[in-house]
């Protein structure tokens, strides 16, 4: 605990930090996210309405979320790159965030660590660690942004996703690349082919010209800085390229699945 | 026939008798609906990553958690934003911004102050604003452009990052689009209380009359 306090930001409320991590943790309520915060929900209850009820505030919200991932998809534009800073901004500490504490966080035996590649990729072959710290690397200093609002600017070293993507020879017109990591509780998340492709987006294997810290994401980490920061998977263990929605740890919670920058 | 004609004087009359327009109305009260959503999952989504040494009470916000509150603030964005573009746009083809708003004078807004202080403030003719309703009116507009295009910078970040430069960057922007609610809200708080003591007002805004 006293560890991970010290690795926090100033000016975010620390005991709100751990309050979030707590609030991930299994529960029930949480799931009936819209019903707990609004009457409409307990006018649902009133009148014995199926809760899969077009109609319903819940069904409403999540099509207007929908039909903003579409309007998202839209404006993004592939040529815009997310604003760099130099090294003198970065923040420090830089922050550890993740719906657990650092105790629990992932530790992954980066000798035995094989990166997998899965779905519509020619060639499967899994990938050493050693394999992929050979491949060209890119250094970003970019921004960070939390969907709690918060934000921290950071130094990430690595590959572009989209040159691995053209190494293994992925069909790039699917929809989604698909990632699935080491974190408690299964994390994984949907990457929407067209920000998997853009310059910025990082299979990261360094912060802060380091070799990813256990904190941040150790082996692989993607660093996407046109999204936000929980579209930005760490301890990464598979990747798959798919046509399907298989969604994503927060992303079923009620997040906004594109939740871009 | 003749029982039903209606004179030329008493048309002028019942026309001049409607102070709020059935579009200002329908305008207003959808933009009031759109705001008290944004407002209590904005307060929800604040409360993730206080910019401030305190909360706002969960009693009062929507959502439930940040991920509800945000899905209420990114569906409530969409009806503000479009009602407010129609506000706009018919209140600058009209001309009502023009001769309702304006114009505005230091002194006047002073003078109509010390009025409304001393309970000299007329209320005749609901029609016309005086000062000090004129400058708030006009203030509570402006503030509405600033929280939506500083709610944009927030979060189109990228896309739309010569907006987010413009109001000195991402954290900068958090700050701007927190104080643009802070005056909305001064402002409601105000404009509800005074609604209320002049009861024919709020009639107005309701049945036009």
């Amino acid at each position: 605990m006293g560890r991970m306090r010290n690795l926090l930001i100033p000016g975010v409320d620390k005991t709100l930090l751990v309050r979030d991590a707590v609030k991930t943790m299994p529960d029930l309520t949480r799931r009936r996210f819209i019903a707990g915060g609004a009457s409409l929900g307990a006018l649902t209850l009133l009148t014995g309405c199926d809760v899969t009820d077009p109609f319903s505030a819940e069904e409403m919200l999540k099509r207007v979320s929908k039909f903003n991932d579409g309007v998202q998809s839209l404006i993004f534009n592939p040529n815009a790159m997310a604003p760099t800073f130099p090294e003198s901004a970065i923040t420090k500490p830089f922050p550890f965030n993740a719906y657990y504490d650092l105790d629990d966080a992932p530790t992954v035996d980066g000798k035995t660590w094989k990166l997998e590649v899965r779905g519509l990729v020619e060639n499967k072959k899994p990938w050493t660690l050693e394999e992929l710290y050979a491949l060209p690397q890119v250094k970003q200093v970019t921004r960070h942004i939390c969907v709690e609002g918060w934000s921290a600017i950071g130094s990430w070293t690595g590959t572009p996703l989209r040159d691995f993507l053209k190494i293994i020879g992925a069909d790039t017109r699917a929809k989604y690349v698909w990632f699935q990591c080491a974190d408690k509780d299964g994390y994984n998340s949907p990457l929407d082919m067209q920000t998997a492709l853009h310059a910025q987006t990082q299979m990261t294997f360094n912060f802060a010209d380091e070799i990813l810290p256990r904190a941040y994401g150790f082996p692989m980490k993607i660093r996407v800085p046109t999204k936000l920061g929980f579209k930005n998977p760490k301890y990464v263990m598979s990747m798959e390229v798919t046509n399907d929605y298989k969604g994503g740890f927060w992303e079923d919670q009620g997040y906004n699945s594109f939740s871009g920058s | 026939m003749s029982a039903v004609t209606v004179s030329d004087e008493q048309a002028t009359s019942t026309k001049a008798r409607v102070i709020q327009p059935a579009w200002v109305r329908a305008l207003h009260w959808t933009n009031a609906f759109a705001m008290v959503l944004m407002i209590m999952s904005g307060w929800q989504i604040y409360n993730a990553s206080p910019l401030f040494g305190f909360t706002f009470s969960k009693s009062i916000t929507l959502g439930g958690w940040l991920g509800g509150a945000l899905l209420w603030h990114f569906a409530a964005m969409w009806l503000l934003m479009v009602n407010g573009l129609i506000y706009l746009a018919v209140g600058l083809a009209t001309g009502r911004f023009r001769k309702k708003l304006l114009p505005i004078s230091p002194g006047g807004v002073i003078s109509d102050t010390k009025a409304a202080l001393t309970g000299n403030l007329s209320h005749a003719d609901l029609s016309k604003y005086n000062q000090v309703q004129k400058l708030l009116y006009a203030g509570v507009i402006i503030l509405g452009i600033l929280i939506v295009l500083s709610g944009l910078a927030i979060w189109k970040p990228v896309q739309l990052q010569y907006l987010t430069a413009l109001f000195g960057g991402y954290d900068a922007a958090r700050y701007v689009h927190f104080f643009c609610m802070a005056g909305i809200v001064a402002f409601m708080v105000v404009h509800v209380a005074l609604a209320l003591l002049v009861p024919k007002s709020l009639r107005a805004m309701i049945i036009g009359r």
